[in-house]
């Protein structure tokens, strides 16, 4: 019971990082109707406006270190220790979250100018060139992170009061030695937050409506002297916001690099055709499926039985549900019908 | 009379005076060193550069190991053709390099990007081969890549010096007469940790195994579980993990509850960092099981993963081919070197690529020619010292080089920012040692 209980609190994890994912690629397909492979990429630039906030806040002053007596080396103190010795190491502290702060206005940023200086290029054009001009940007944004980054990761830590784990078993009559990290569950928070609040502004603000009804038909909404282009713009940016900052929170859980992108763009395509393209609602519930489903293939008792089954076993469900539901489960038609 | 002057040779008598003019001719080059009749491939005859093939992951998972191993290996050609402070040639007994080049020949190189990728690592070999014409290659990063590149070279006819590759399969089922490891292996890094286990968790323990699925992690995996079975330790499970999974949280959580008090986790790299960090947040470092502390094993480090782990390294027990905290004069050598060259101590992976260079570079300096077949006789048995972990020999049965091991653990109160990693022991070379034939394999011709 305990495992499974765990292996749940995992498939959720997983399936918020999926989803949310999943979340602005379907936005952006179902807007402006661009399948777009640059949005792992865009997962990958939010977290690194975690790490580069990092790197502004540990701004440090370089002194010889006299440890090393073989070559020069230096020791690097942060100027916000050195200045603000009480306050400075609290704002290091909780760098992760505060970068919030600073990704916000980056990434929607980096979405508006890729939107106008990119995307809309390709409106009108078949999805084959999308796919590869987005992967090629993919690649180019991939390459100058590494460029300056590096290629290793680089840890990013939660602030210390949510480092451990919570008990999160006597939360539910389970026994004590059933912990789950904090910050998974900061995230998991997190991201019904975020869904929570993209819903919301697409059902309960005029702004979400218009887009809304751009969705269903541009040209009408085209026709009544709606500049429809300029919304999706926005809804360009709020979608790489959303995976930005889906990047940003996940940095603690998985140290950030500059290929990380890559590893959840395959599988959130694959949560949005089983959830059915174009489907906010689909694109969610199958994220959190399959993070389920991938999660329990893991257990040992499963593996056991069925060795390598937790490494294909999103693929199997994926083409059971296309088989059984060709537009996925909440796919809607003539949407990528031909 | 007439009869007489007359040249009458039969066909047999042809042959036979031919054959010895044959001999008669070829005696005075006999005798003369380098002066192989036997063409081989890229064999650099006048010319006054010889080319060296550096392969290394300059993108993928290991790039930052591949930065660095294509660090030393500009520093080992700058020290082979006399420039700079010489390194390790000052230290490396018995030596034959004059700080000359190679043979007299200047020493360039080439490089190729292997992308950790076993296709893309041949396909760059190939090029570097038949392209660049270079007579050697060396450097990677995977024992995937350095098992298929060793057999293209086997295949070329052009020696291959191993960079990082820890699987027994490199100089055991795979191994081949072209091939050459310094780098040690895991079934070294099993008998290496073995004491040190007993020593600081004693000899009852369950071990759970979590382990990269490809021929390394297989091998690792297959080496610890000996070596802590043999200390009385119980195996709770081996689960294999996807090369890259990223999030490591599923095959963790079944850890909390499998009755395992020790974690050992055969990953490398970026696998390493994030399951090892993963572990730690999942309170793994701070739970009892059995009454005993739960703990956690890397039986792989190297300086560039502990960097990348970040606390979560900190009083982990594994081992490593080097550390530049090593003593002894030649480690001092290059570590001044690298340092002052490019301002950081080098890696593991550094320094076996290093090494490598300019044992292949010695090699054919007493060989007295490049000829493939003559400088892998001249590597064969080599026995030296001064280049780190004390008395090294390059065993001839195997091509697997043997010397002093190092247990460490993740530093808890790091001196500077390279001082991750402190020796716990180093285990002498006579403790490592094994029987060639245990792995099986056939290293194959040395004519190609």
């Amino acid at each position: 019971m305990d495992a499974i209980f765990l292996q749940i609190l995992n498939g959720l994890d997983k399936g918020a990082a999926y989803a949310l994912i999943a979340l602005g690629l379907t936005l952006v397909f179902g807007t402006l109707g661009i399948v777009n492979f640059a949005h792992g990429a865009i997962f990958m630039l939010g977290a690194f406006c975690a790490v580069a906030f990092n790197k502004l806040l540990t701004f440090s002053t370089k002194i010889e270190d006299t440890s090393v007596t073989l070559f020069k080396a230096y020791k690097e103190t942060p100027y916000l220790k050195i200045w603000f010795p009480e306050a400075g190491p609290v704002l290091i502290d909780y760098s992760v979250p505060l970068s919030i702060l600073m990704a916000i206005p980056v990434m929607l940023l980096i979405g508006y100018v890729m939107e106008r200086g990119l995307i809309k290029h390709f409106y009108k054009r078949p999805h084959a060139e999308q796919i590869l001009v987005t992967f090629g940007l993919a690649i180019v944004i991939q390459e100058i992170v590494k460029a300056y980054f590096g290629a290793n990761p680089i840890p990013q830590s939660a602030p210390s009061i949510v480092s451990g784990s919570a008990a999160v078993g006597s939360w539910v009559g389970l026994g004590e030695n059933v912990i789950y990290p904090w910050w998974r569950l900061i995230y998991l928070g997190f991201s019904g937050v975020a869904v929570f609040a993209v819903f919301a502004f697409l059902k309960y603000t005029t702004y979400g409506m218009v887009v809304r009804a751009g969705m269903r038909d541009r040209e009408t909404v085209g026709l009544l002297g709606i500049d429809i282009e300029r919304h999706f713009t926005i809804v360009f940016a709020l979608a790489t916001v959303v995976a930005g900052l889906a990047g940003v929170m996940y940095t603690p859980v998985l140290p950030p690099d500059f290929h990380m992108g890559m590893d959840f763009l395959v599988l959130s395509f694959v949560v949005v055709v089983v959830g059915g393209m174009g489907s906010l609602g689909g694109a969610v519930l199958a994220g959190f499926l399959l993070g389920l489903v991938q999660s329990f293939a893991s257990m040992t008792a499963v593996t056991a039985i069925l060795p390598g089954i937790d490494q294909i076993i999103i693929y199997l469900v994926a083409v059971v549900i296309l088989l059984v539901l060709p537009r996925g489960l909440m796919g809607r038609a003539g949407v990528m019908d031909d | 009379m007439t009869k007489d002057l007359k040249f009458n040779f039969s066909r047999r008598g042809l042959l036979k005076t031919g054959a010895s003019a044959g001999l008669i001719a070829s005696t005075p080059a006999f005798f003369m060193s380098n002066a192989w009749a036997e063409e081989f491939r890229n064999n650099p005859g006048s010319a006054g550069e010889v080319k060296l093939g550096f392969n290394v992951p300059v993108t993928g998972p290991y790039s930052e190991e591949g930065k660095d191993e294509l660090k030393a290996f500009q520093l080992a050609v700058k020290h082979l053709n006399g420039e700079g402070d010489g390194g390790m040639l000052n230290t490396f007994k018995p030596s034959s390099l004059k700080g000359n080049g190679i043979l007299g020949k200047k020493v360039g190189f080439a490089t190729g990007d292997t992308q950790t990728n076993t296709d893309a690592a041949r396909a760059s070999a190939k090029r570097l081969i038949e392209k660049e014409k270079v007579l050697m290659i060396s450097g990677g990063s995977s024992s995937g890549v350095a098992v298929a590149v060793q057999s293209l070279c086997q295949e070329s006819g052009v020696i291959f010096m191993a960079g990082l590759t820890h699987s027994n399969d490199t100089t055991g089922k795979d191994k081949r007469r072209y091939g050459f490891r310094h780098f040690f292996n895991a079934y070294m890094s099993g008998r290496a940790l073995g004491p040190v286990l007993e020593k600081e968790y004693g000899k009852e323990r369950k071990a759970y195994h979590l382990t990269a699925d490809y021929t390394w992690g297989w091998t690792q995996e297959e080496s610890i579980k000996n070596t802590t079975e043999g200390l009385g330790w119980q195996t709770t499970a081996t689960v294999k993990t996807p090369v890259g999974a990223g999030d490591f949280s599923q095959y963790i959580t079944p850890v909390l509850n499998s009755g395992a008090d020790v974690l050992i986790l055969n990953h490398y790299g970026k696998d390493m960092i994030n399951s090892l960090t993963q572990a730690v947040q999942f309170g793994l470092r701070d739970k009892q099981a059995n009454g005993k502390n739960f703990e956690i094993i890397v039986p792989l480090f190297s300086r560039l993963m502990a960097q990348g782990a970040g606390d979560a390294i900190k009083g982990i027990l594994g081992t490593t081919n080097w550390n530049w905290a090593l003593q002894d004069e030649g480690s001092q050598a290059f570590v001044k070197s690298f340092g002052a060259e490019y301002g950081t101590p080098p890696s593991m992976a550094a320094h076996t690529c290093y090494v490598q260079t300019l044992l292949y570079a010695n090699a054919c300096e007493m060989a007295g020619t490049f000829y493939p077949p003559e400088v892998i006789k001249s590597l064969e048995g080599f026995k030296f010292d001064g280049m780190g972990n004390g008395a090294t020999e390059y065993r001839a049965e195997d091509h697997q080089c043997f010397k002093d091991v190092l247990v460490v653990r993740g530093n808890e109160n790091p001196s500077s920012q390279f001082d991750l990693l402190n020796i716990v022991e180093t285990t002498p070379r006579s403790q490592v040692e094994y029987d060639w034939k245990i792995f099986g394999g056939e290293l194959g011709p040395y004519k190609v």
